[in-house]
Order: C-alpha cells, then sequence, then structure tokens
C-alpha cells in the first residue's frame, strides 16, 4: 500500500514539475498568439490580457499579408529548412553508417572530428564564410544559407546517428551482404528504416533552430527575393517606431508550418528520444 | 559439388592474432561442426569462410578454387545466424527470394524454389507474413529456408539454436539434421553446445584460443581425444581429472569420465564426502569432494541414494581411463 501511495505522490509531483516547465517555455508562444489578435493600444495598455470584443484586431495580420511579399518569405524559408534538412539527414545518415559499419584507419578520429562541430558554434566562423561566399558568388542566394545549415546540422546528425546505426544488428546486414545487396542497398533499405526514429530526432533539432535562424540571413542573404521569415518580420522593427501588431502577427504565423513539421516527426521523436532509456 | 579447404589461415585484428593458423579439409555432404569456447575464434572463422572478415593469410578453397578476394554473394554460399536476421521489411516469401532475385534469375524460377522450400519447411501458411508476426522458432525455419533456395555449395550456421528453447533446440536440431540427409550438401555449424555438437556433425572441429586441437569424427573424439581440453570439453557431466600421483602412474593426469568411476559405501581407491546429488531420474549425478583430487562426479543410471556429507570410496576403471602429460597432451600406451 505505502508504495502505491509513494508511487502516486511521486508522479504527481513529477507531473507537476513537468506541467510548471511546458507552462514557462509556451508562456512567449502563448502572449505573441494572443497579442497578435488585439489592437496596438491593447497590447500595451495590458499585454497578458485575452483579446476582447473591444481589442480585437487583425491589423497586424491584415498589415503582414498586404506587404505582399511575406509569401516570399515563407516560401524561402521553408526551401531552406526543407533542403537543409534533406542534405544534413542524408550525408548525416551516410557519414554515420560509414563511421559506425567500416573499419578502417582513422575511423575514431574521423568520428570526433566530425562530432567536434557539435561544441563549436558555427557563428565564430562568420566572418570567414561570408568571404567564401562572396567569393563563389554565392551571396544573396539561398544556396549559401543551405551549404551553411548543413554544415550546422551534419554534426549532431552524424553524432546521434552512428550511435543508433552500431545497435543495428550486425547479422542483418550480414545476411543483406550474402544475398548480393549492395552497401547501398543495405544502407537504404535495410539500415536507414531501422533508424527512423533516429533520423526524426536529428530533424527535428536539426529544423527548429534553421527556422528561427536570423543571424545568416541578415549576413548572406538579405536581399528582398532571399529574405527568410525571421528577417521578413524585421522589416516591421524600426530604429524608433515599432509595429509591433505586424511583428507580432508574422512571428505567430511564422510558427505554424514549423509546427506542422515538429507533428509529421513527433511520433517517431519520442521514440527516438525514450529508445536508449526504455529499452 | 561443395567441398572446402583451409589451408594455414590466420586472421589479426591490429596486432592480435585471433586465428592462428588453421588447416582443415571438409569433403562434399558432410556436415562439420566447430565447437569451443566463447572467445575460441570459431565464429570468425566461420565469417572468414562466408567473407564476411578478411582472411589475413592463408587460402580459403571451395572446390579448388581460392576465394579470399569473392565477395560473399559470388561464393555460392548460404548462411544462418543467430537472431535470424530476416529482412523486417519484406514478406516471408520476398525474404527467401530475394537472393535469386538479386542474381537476375526469372520470376518463375524463384517462386518455384521458393514454393520448394516452403514445403520442405512447412512454412506454407506463413508465406504472406512478415517476420515480426512470427515465433522465434517459425523465425529460424524462414531463415533456413532463404538459405536452402540459394541451392548453395555450403550451408554456414552460426550457433542457430542458441536463441530458442530448450523443446524448440531439439525439434529444430533434428530438422536440421532431416535436412542435411536430404539435400545433401556441405554444411558448416558453429555452437558452444557440445550436444548440438556430437548429434548432427559427421565431423568435430574443437577450436580452442584460434587453433584446432582435434578433428575428429563424434565418437572419435569422445574416446580418444588428443589432450585435457578436448576431453574435457566433449562430454557432459565434464570429465574427471584426478591426479596421476597417487595410483603410482607416469602419466601426470588421469582422465576418468563420470561413468567410469564406481562408488561404494565401503571400499575404493579413494575416499571422499558426498558434496550433492542431483537426481534426473533416468540417472543420478552424485559430486564428491575429495582431499586429493578435489571435486569428482559420478554418473549412475536410475536412482541412487547418497546422504550429503556422507563418507564414500571411489575406485576408476583402469581400462577406461586416459592419461596425460603436465602439458595437457595425451599420452597413448
Amino acid at each position: 500500500m505505502s508504495t502505491a501511495r509513494h508511487s502516486t505522490t511521486r508522479s504527481l509531483a513529477a507531473h507537476g514539475v513537468l506541467i510548471l516547465y511546458t507552462v514557462i517555455a509556451l508562456f512567449p508562444v502563448f502572449v505573441i498568439v494572443v497579442n497578435s489578435f488585439k489592437s496596438r493600444r491593447a497590447i500595451f495598455a495590458d499585454p497578458l490580457a485575452l483579446p476582447t470584443s473591444e481589442t480585437f484586431d487583425m491589423v497586424g495580420y491584415q498589415t503582414v499579408l498586404k506587404q505582399g511579399d511575406f509569401l516570399l518569405y515563407f516560401q524561402n524559408s521553408m526551401i531552406v529548412t526543407v533542403a537543409s534538412l534533406f542534405f544534413v539527414l542524408l550525408f548525416g545518415a551516410m557519414a554515420a553508417f560509414a563511421l559506425s559499419e567500416y573499419r578502417f584507419r582513422g575511423n575514431l578520429l574521423m568520428g570526433l572530428y566530425l562530432a567536434l562541430g557539435i561544441m563549436i558554434p558555427i557563428r565564430l566562423g562568420t566572418v570567414a564564410i561570408l568571404q567564401i561566399m562572396v567569393a563563389s558568388g554565392l551571396v544573396n542566394t539561398l544556396t549559401a544559407l543551405i551549404l551553411v545549415y548543413t554544415a550546422q546540422g551534419l554534426p549532431l546528425a552524424v553524432f546521434i546517428l552512428s550511435e543508433f546505426m552500431r545497435g543495428v544488428s550486425d547479422d542483418l546486414k550480414n545476411a543483406g551482404r550474402i544475398d548480393g545487396l549492395s552497401e547501398y542497398t543495405i544502407f537504404l533499405r535495410l539500415v536507414l528504416p531501422l533508424v527512423r526514429p533516429a533520423m526524426a530526432t536529428v530533424a527535428v533539432f536539426t529544423m527548429i533552430p534553421i527556422w528561427n535562424d536570423l543571424w545568416f540571413p541578415l549576413i548572406l542573404a538579405p536581399s528582398e527575393a532571399t529574405k527568410t521569415i525571421t528577417l521578413g518580420s524585421q522589416v516591421f522593427i524600426g530604429q524608433f517606431v515599432t509595429n509591433w501588431n505586424a511583428v507580432l502577427a508574422a512571428l505567430g504565423l511564422a510558427i505554424v508550418p514549423v509546427l506542422v513539421l515538429y507533428l509529421i516527426f513527433s511520433r517517431q521523436l519520442i521514440r527516438g528520444i525514450t529508445a536508449g532509456a526504455v529499452k | 559439388m561443395g567441398d572446402l579447404t583451409l589451408a594455414n589461415v590466420t586472421k589479426s585484428f591490429g596486432a592480435t592474432q585471433v586465428i592462428k593458423g588453421v588447416n582443415l579439409a571438409v569433403n562434399d555432404g558432410e556436415f562439420c561442426v566447430f565447437v569451443g569456447p566463447s572467445g575460441c575464434g570459431k565464429s570468425t572463422l566461420l565469417r572468414m569462410i562466408a567473407g564476411l572478415e578478411d582472411v589475413t593469410s592463408g587460402d580459403v578453397r571451395i572446390d579448388g578454387e581460392r576465394i579470399n578476394d569473392l565477395a560473399p554473394a559470388k561464393r555460392e554460399i548460404a548462411m544462418v545466424f543467430q537472431s535470424y536476421a530476416l529482412y523486417p521489411h519484406l514478406t516471408v516469401r520476398d525474404n527467401m527470394g530475394l537472393a535469386l532475385k538479386q542474381a537476375g534469375k526469372p520470376r518463375a524460377e524463384i517462386a518455384a524454389a521458393t514454393e520448394k522450400a516452403a514445403e520442405m519447411l512447412d512454412l506454407g501458411p506463413l508465406m504472406a507474413r512478415r517476420p515480426s508476426e512470427l515465433s522465434g522458432g517459425q523465425r529460424q525455419r524462414v531463415a533456413i529456408g532463404r538459405a536452402i533456395v540459394r541451392t548453395p555449395k555450403l550451408f554456414l550456421f552460426d550457433e542457430p539454436l542458441s536463441n530458442l528453447d530448450a523443446a524448440l533446440r531439439v525439434a529444430t536440431r533434428i530438422e536440421i539434421a532431416r535436412l542435411h540427409r536430404e539435400l545433401g550438401a556441405t554444411m558448416i555449424y558453429v555452437t558452444h553446445d557440445q550436444v548440438e555438437a556430437m548429434t548432427l556433425a559427421d565431423k568435430i572441429v574443437v577450436l580452442r584460443a584460434g587453433r584446432v586441437e582435434q578433428v575428429g569424427r563424434p565418437m572419435d573424439i569422445y574416446n580418444d581425444p588428443d589432450n585435457t581440453f578436448v576431453a574435457g570439453f566433449i562430454g557432459s557431466p565434464q570429465m574427471n581429472f584426478l591426479k596421476s600421483g597417487p595410483f603410482g602412474l607416469r602419466s601426470d593426469t588421469l582422465g576418468i569420465r563420470p561413468e567410469h568411476l564406481e562408488i561404494s559405501a565401503s571400499t575404493g581407491q579413494i575416499e571422499g564426502r558426498v558434496s550433492h546429488v542431483e537426481k534426473l531420474g533416468g540417472e543420478t549425478l552424485t559430486y564428491i569432494r575429495t582431499a586429493d583430487h578435489e571435486l569428482l562426479t559420478v554418473r549412475q543410471f536410475g536412482e541412487h541414494d547418497h546422504p550429503v556429507e556422507q563418507t564414500v570410496w571411489l575406485t576408476p576403471d583402469q581400462s577406461r581411463a586416459f592419461h596425460f602429460d603436465a602439458e595437457g597432451q595425451r599420452l597413448r600406451a
């Protein structure tokens, strides 16, 4: 009896902590969404109040949509995120497969070298990256962003995926070899489906920083044609006047696509995170 | 056809040599079992034959042709793994047919070969299922079926029964023996279980630390072991090793199987106390602690009662004893 009561208290406490964390984490999102539906005066009068019939105002969204280019900004963000994600997962998985599957001289060193990027922020190399992009004529192209984000996402992808791929049964890969499957087929058809949860985990962890990034779009692709949504929202933030309705509306809209992507991956994500702990 | 020759085969991982020069000939149609304790290199040797590990030096030949540098798929072998290793995304039928499909065989031929193998192993009702919907025993039968479909020169089994429970293990063992008789193919089978080795093999290869200790037919190895390692490894319960000194013999060690030690409450050559009794119904195993020879095992057929801590006397049947020198090598009279 006592253990049962004990575990109830413990699970209550655990849920309490988790709920508190959820509230804290969601609070800024909540404030953004709520205020994006209010008039400018109401935002400043009482930032935490829900919109009422008096304070409800769609002016922010109207401004954003009238600005016209927002669809383009969304499209740019989408292209950059999805393309980077694709390359991170593809190259990350390939490198991880090589590191986990083949014995070669310098395997361990290569693994460490590839994982080093997790600890060194890529922004430290901004100047050099900009010089490279200028030299190769890639400034103000989405390609520049895709290249940088792919580099940024690879270390974590290689690190996580190689750990998971070590867990894939050797017998299965060997059975494939004896049956005459090529190494590419073994990688694509046997190993990748088995590490799908890990791929989803990597996808989510890679996708969110890319979608939210302001730094590299600002430096590498600030032209009108290549602006991403986070950079595009900045037009409403002026040195003297900031159109808060529009900023909040733009950010509120920017949450939607990333939320959709997250929902697609989330089922697999949970399996990926808990796989090590539960098994 | 499918005979296998290993000539001076070695394998090193970095500076450590794990296979230290193995010479072996397996004839066409023979069932050859590699047996030894874990870490003796038996699985590594099998994987070298399969082409999954490089051969550091020496030759691996199938039908006289050197295959050291041939890819696994080109060696005309099939392998059955301990963990079944079925393709999770394919049905039983596709699992069995994949190798032929990869080899570019016509669809009708694949279907015929798959059906034939399924019939042999009674897999008919399972053909449309995926591996996740099968029990362990069914999965291993599918894995064996996948090997049969290829009609390989050489079947390789890597501890195929180790993941099965005891009853299923016996049933599958009999199944494998039947398949060997029906197919007449050459089979190489790796196990750490000497019972599997004794019951299945035409030829047993006992390995220790990357070296072949003895090769022979099961009964030859049982009745005529070359050294204390083979004598102790083959046969269950294990052979007793007695110090020869007290018997006034020239040898260092006297090996005697548990059934060849006579136990008596009154007279005998070795005094000891009963430490534990195991009654198995058909036979009784009595463990006896002695001053000179440590723990000895006596095997008697039928049911026998020996109270624990009772003093008993043991007499080895000298005509059935094996004599070994200080290095553990057999001294033959």
